[in-house]
Formats: structure tokens, sequence, C-alpha cells
């Protein structure tokens, strides 16, 4: 039997910048089962508004279900599935690696390779910061893996539209799909 | 103007348009209820226990079409508020529930009587606030009775720390609400709805399905104009019941676990479902890929996530019950279906449905009966859950929307008591009748107190076989018969215990004194109870095993004699 690969889907939200939205949000997506594999917040460009970046396991049902079950939410303003939008993924890394000065050089020339920074030295280790898609991150980490790495702290996918439009504004037409969801036009 | 916050909290409420509310004080909630001798024109009613004080405000909205409110204060009095507030979810009440909490400098620290009270009832509320100033309090009461009663209602906590209720603040009442996350959308997509009536006129064996939703959007009209223009027959589900007279000539009862089976056999032979104001429960349709095998499905209903979360919808109209029927019947073209209403009446004919026993004990069919005949269908009938609750559901055959008030999503044993109190409040005019199954009674008959000190004159008509009736059933049909924890060999005798109230009550085990003893209660001016013994094994047919498929459907009590089905005991929850 084939195993199929799971199915992922890149879901922002912009929700209330209000005490609890998260455990809103988190108790709403584990009570009904939902997985969610990723999950980021910060605020967003418009003061009171925050954007949420979810990478969620499952078909278009499941995703369908996630999207409206978050606009049920009253602090979340409005929830797009970008996965088939044309998108920028970047997520950052800090990667404390071992390093003795003769592993040094080797490990500098690998940071150099993926464009990345070393952002702290000490005598028995370095800090990199890398930026890029979880491939990018992914791939670094196992070449630094040799070196001995210490601990590693990812901040999760944040995705963003390319070109003029917001992210996340495209207009879903799917006929299976009558949202109604909140006019675009009330979120600047 | 300045006022305290529990001024202010006094104020929001008044111009809500609340003039009752249900509740229970203690400390942290106290700066609240020693305010309201400044305002007479809200009515406390004290409960006897806090959970009572959701279920009555619950009852009390159902009746009224208002929003109910209920009071608690902090820790325990917040937390037996959950039981209420997550049925007043599942069944979208709207109630408004207002909890005490310890001062803002206290909390998280595990202060005397301090719970997350937020926290604990994110899941259970449609939203819920804490507020952590008075200046606040306007906007987070706008806002809260805004959400409970709009788009499909619910519950609304507001968390009130005691010292936010003891601060003064300027009050002024917002004039509109600001949610940009909150925009219910009444109008239906006048796409779908013609999509929709498409699919009607095409149709050759459609089914409605009409819900709560219908009640609530007061759609009744609506639905049977639909229905008449194009000939569908009407499924009530079990909260829809009232929302289509059950003397229509359309009209054919409840689906499901304990519907009528020509309902089951006619929805699996159905080419079209209509759904309305319902969300296609697993009750309602059991095994989900075996439900309605053969038929499209319109879905109908003001929450975007109810369209498609358990059935494939062919055409999802998100929108107001009553605006939507109102086009769609509009746009359908009148018809006759002799086929489809021929179908049926055969179907009708050979699962004639609810068969009772042979017996010389008082069947509670016939008490419901009789009740309907006695009240002449003029009565507010609340249930709690479980046998009594299907018997009524069946057997009473109700005919004014909003006379049947029962707890349904959640099945929540005892809000029959403070379910049929708050109904009591809210409709004066009209007699209200709890009917009780012996479990549930005692778990909220505390509330009896509280319906003599209001002189409340709520009928409670007790089915009384002893037991956990619906358990045990499920006990007899799928566990082999082994009964565990169903008997109740020690009930107190009820007709002692309503006398000690002050309740007028009387027994009845002779079936020819049923319809007698009920005039006797209806002729009291006050609350009575009676206490019928009834035939202690009579079990509530049909039984279509939770999950099962419509074959699977236990149709009598000949048909189930010595019949377990393994597969379908798995499902059971």
């Amino acid at each position: 039997m084939v195993e199929l690969a799971p199915q992922y889907h890149t879901i922002t939200a912009v929700v209330e910048d209000k005490p609890g939205v998260l455990a809103r949000v988190a108790s709403m997506l584990s009570r009904r089962g939902f997985n969610i594999t990723n999950l980021s917040v910060g605020h967003s460009e418009t003061p009171g508004l925050s954007r949420m970046t979810f990478v969620v396991e499952g078909d278009e049902w499941v995703v369908e279900q996630v999207t409206k079950q978050l606009y049920k939410l009253i602090d979340v303003v409005r929830v797009s599935d970008i996965s088939d939008d044309s998108i920028v993924v970047r997520e950052m890394a800090l990667i404390k690696v071992k390093s003795t000065p003769e592993a040094r050089p080797g490990i500098m020339q690998i940071v150099d390779i993926f464009r990345a920074n070393i952002i702290d030295v000490a005598t028995d280790a370095l800090i990199i910061e890398v930026t890029g898609d979880e491939g990018k991150v992914d791939a670094l980490i196992q070449l630094l893996k040799p070196f001995t790495i210490k601990e590693t702290m990812r901040t999760g996918r944040v995705a963003m539209a390319r070109g003029g439009t917001a992210t996340g504004t495209k207009k879903a037409s799917s006929d299976m799909t009558d949202h109604n969801a909140p006019d675009t036009e009330v979120v600047p | 103007m300045q006022l305290t916050g529990a001024q202010i909290v006094c104020e929001c409420l008044l111009r809500e348009g609340v003039n009752v509310m249900f509740g229970l004080p203690g400390g942290a909630i106290m700066p609240f209820y020693q305010t309201l001798p400044e305002y007479p024109a809200l009515k406390h009613i004290l409960v006897r226990h806090e959970q009572n004080a959701g279920h009555a405000a619950d009852g009390y909205a159902r009746a009224s079409g208002k929003v109910g409110v209920c009071v608690a204060t902090s820790g325990p009095g917040a937390t037996n508020l959950v039981t209420p507030l997550a049925n007043a979810m599942m069944d979208s009440v709207p109630i408004i529930a207002l909890t005490g909490q310890v001062p803002r400098a206290a909390i998280g620290r595990d202060a005397f009587q301090e719970t997350d009270t937020t926290g604990i009832t994110i899941p259970v509320t449609k939203h819920n606030y804490l507020a952590m100033h008075a200046a606040d309090l306007p906007r987070i009461f706008k806002e809260a009775f805004h959400i409970a009663r709009t788009g499909r209602p619910g519950p609304v906590l507001i968390d009130l720390p005691r010292d936010v209720l003891e601060e003064t603040a300027e009050f002024d009442y917002p004039a509109e609400v600001r949610l940009r996350g909150y925009k219910p959308t009444p109008e239906g997509s006048g796409r779908m709805i013609k999509r929709a009536a498409n699919l009607i006129d095409d149709s050759c064996r459609p089914i409605i399905l009409a819900g709560h939703g219908v009640l609530i959007s007061g759609a009744s009209r609506e639905l049977r104009e639909l229905a008449e223009k194009a000939q569908i027959p009407v499924i009530t589900t079990l909260l829809g019941i009232s929302s289509f007279s059950s003397d229509h000539v359309l009209s054919m009862g409840m689906p499901g676990m304990h519907g009528q089976a020509h309902n089951n056999w006619a929805i699996n032979k159905s080419d079209l479902i209509i759904g309305v104001g319902m969300r296609f429960d697993d009750r309602v349709t059991g095994k989900i890929s075996t439900f309605a095998p053969g038929a499209k499905i319109i879905h109908i209903d003001i929450d975007p996530a109810e369209v498609g979360k358990n059935v494939r919808v062919t055409v999802p109209i998100v929108g107001d019950a009553q605006r939507v029927l109102r086009t769609l019947s509009k746009e359908v073209a009148a018809t006759t279906r002799p086929d489809w209403l021929g179908e049926i009446d055969d179907l009708k004919a050979r699962h004639p449905g609810m068969p009772t026993s042979d017996t010389s004990k008082i069947l509670p069919q016939q008490v419901i009966r009789d009740l309907r005949s006695a009240t002449m269908g003029e009565a507010i009938v609340v249930t709690g859950v479980g046998q009594h609750q299907m018997f009524a559901a069946q057997h009473y055959g109700f005919t004014e929307p909003n006379t049947w008030i029962t707890s349904g999503g959640l099945g929540t044993m005892g809000f029959e008591v403070p379910a049929a109190m708050g109904a009591a409040v809210a409709r004066p005019d009209m007699t209200v009748w709890s009917i009780a199954g012996d479990g549930g009674f005692q778990m909220t008959l505390s509330e009896l107190a509280t319906i003599v000190e209001q002189r409340l004159p709520v009928k409670f008509a007790i089915l009384n076989n002893n037991s956990l009736g619906m358990v045990r059933q499920l006990q007899d049909l799928f566990y082999d018969g082994v009964r565990v924890a169903t008997a109740y060999s020690g009930n107190p005798d009820f007709v002692k215990l309503a006398e000690a109230y002050g309740i007028w009550a009387i027994r009845v085990s002779d079936p020819a004194l049923v319809r007698d003893s009920i005039d006797r209660a209806n002729a009291v001016d006050g609350p009575t109870l009676i206490d019928f013994e009834i035939a202690p094994e009579e079990n509530v047919y049909p039984h279509l095993p939770a999950g099962g498929t419509v074959s699977e459907m236990i149709e009598g009590p000949m048909e189930s004699t010595g019949t377990i089905k393994k597969e379908a005991a798995a499902w059971l929850n």
C-alpha cells in the first residue's frame, strides 16, 4: 500500500491583539482535533491587529473547517488559505554549535554558503542566525550536525503574498464555500 | 456621569432591556448585589444552585425570545455555570452570564474562590470577557448582548473582578457595536438561493429537515409557505419541534435515533434534503456515510461553520432562515408531488412507528397524550433528557412555535426543573408543564423552593420508573441486558417531597386516572407535581443505534428481543 504524503496548507489569520486571543485559537484547534504543525504570531502593520501564520496538516475539508472555525472566533478578523497563492515563505533559526578554534573555519565556510550570520562567538561555541524556507534551514542544520549542535531555536513559518496585494485578500470563489467572510475592506 | 462599576453593570443591563435575572451571590460578586436595591427595575431571582440559574436563564430566553441573564460569584459559582453555558452553546441560546472574580491584584495567585473563569469557559461560550477596568464595561456589555443575540445566538460570559465593580468610571453607553471580526450575514446569496430553487424544482423526492434555527429566526410561516408551495414533506429535528405544526398534512415528525421509522426511510429514499437551521447532528444522521445516500443537500444556516461540517453540501446558503426561506419560496415553482407523497404514505403504513407494550400499568406515552389533550396544546412543555424526553417529542404533537423547550445538543439531565422555572418567569400568561424523569428531577429539584418563593405555577409530571430509563434501555438492547447502575431503589416519596415545599402533589398508578389527575393539577392555582408510576420496562421505539444505519433501526420490542448488535454497541458513547 502506498502511504500518501501528508498535505500541508499555509493559513494566515488577522486577529485582534487582545489578551487571550492565542488561547482561544489554540483551544479551538485542539478541541476540534486539528493538527497544526507550525504556528507563529506577531504584530501586523496595523496597530491593534496581529497576524498569525499556521501550517495545517490535512485535506481540503480540514482546511475549510479550520478556516470557518477560526472565523467563528469573535477576535479573528480575517482568515486566508494562501497555499495556492504566490507567496514567499521564511523562517528564522538560531543554532548554537560547539566550535573549537580548529573547527571554526569549517563552520564559517558553511555559514557563508548559506548566507547565514554568526551573531555570537565564544571560546567553545558559536550562534548562527539563518533565514530562509524550511528546506534551507533543515539543510544547514544537517551540515552543522557533525560539529555538534548544542541548541536550536526556530521561529516557524511566516508567509506573505508576492506583489502589491495584501496577504490573503484574494477572494476565494469556490462554489463549495459560501464563507460569507467579513468584508476585506474592514481591514486596512 | 461618574458611576461605580456595579452601577454601570446595572445601567447596561437596563439599556439592553433586561428586567429579570437568576443568580446566587458570593463574596466577589457582592458589590453588584449590594447595588441592586438602587435598581428596582432589575428583578433578581435567588436560586438554590448556580447551575439552575444558568438553565433558568436558558429556559427564559427560549420562552421569551429575549436574552436570559444569570449571575454567580467567582470560583465554584462560576464553575457551576459551565454546564448551563455548554447547554446554551450547543442549543444556540442567547444568555449572558455575569461572574464575580477576585480583585485584579489577586488574579493568578490562587486566591480564595479564584478560578480562571474566562479560560475555563472559552470552549462553552460564543465569546467571553474579563473586564479589567470599569471604564470598559459599557463597551463590553454592548458587545456581549450583540454577540449573544445576533447571528447564531449563544452564551457570552463577563467576568467581573471585585474591585472593578467598586471603582468609579464615566458612564456613557455606546450607540453601536464595532467588532471587526464579527459580522453575521443574514441575507443569503441570491445566486445560491436560485440554485437551490432549481434543485427543488428538479427533484422528485425532496424533504425538508427543519431545526432550531427556524424557531430562532421566527420562520415558521415562511417554512410552511415553502413546504406548501413546493409540496415538500417536513421533518422536524428534536429542537425544531414546534416550528412546523404537527397537525399539518406535510408534517412528518422527528428523524434519527428515536424518530419515526418512516422518516428515516423517507430520508433514505430522498433525492433532495433541504436542511434549514439545523446541523446534521449524529442523532439525526446515524452513520454519516449511509445518510441520505441518494440525496443532494441544500443547507441553510446562519453559521458558516455548520455548512459542510458533517455532510457534503450541494448548495450552501449562509443566512437567516426567515429571509432565505422567504426568497426561496418566491423562486420555487408551485407543484404537486402525488407520487412522492403517496410513497411516504406507503412508508407510514409499513412502518407505523411508535409501538407500546401491553401492560396494566401507566404507559408514559399515554401520559404525554393526555397532557396534550388536557392542555389543548396551549402550554409550554419543558423536558430533561432521556426516555421521558423522547416520549414527549414523539407523542405530544406540537402545533404552536416555541411551546417546546428541551436540552438537545448537550443532553443535560435535570434541565427540566430550572428551565421550566425560567419559562414560567418569561411567560406568566402560559401554563408551563415540566415533564421530568425521576433521575433528572433529583439533580435539580432544589429549585422547587425557588418556584414556591416566586409563586411560579409550574406543573411537574414525573414519569417515574425508578431508574435511569434510557441507560437501562441501552443496557437491555445493546449490552445483553446487563443492568449496571441504572436502578434507583431508594427514591424518595415525591409527593411528600413536594408537599414539604408546599407544592400540591398526587401519585397516580392507575391508567384510568391519568387524565383526571392532569385536569386536577391544571385547576390548581400554583405549582403542582404528579408522580406517575409508569411501566418501568417501557422502551422508546424506534431505536436507531448510535452511528447505525437505517436498516439497523429497531422498530419495536418483538424485533429487539434478544437482539444484541455488537457492531452498533461499539459505536455507543
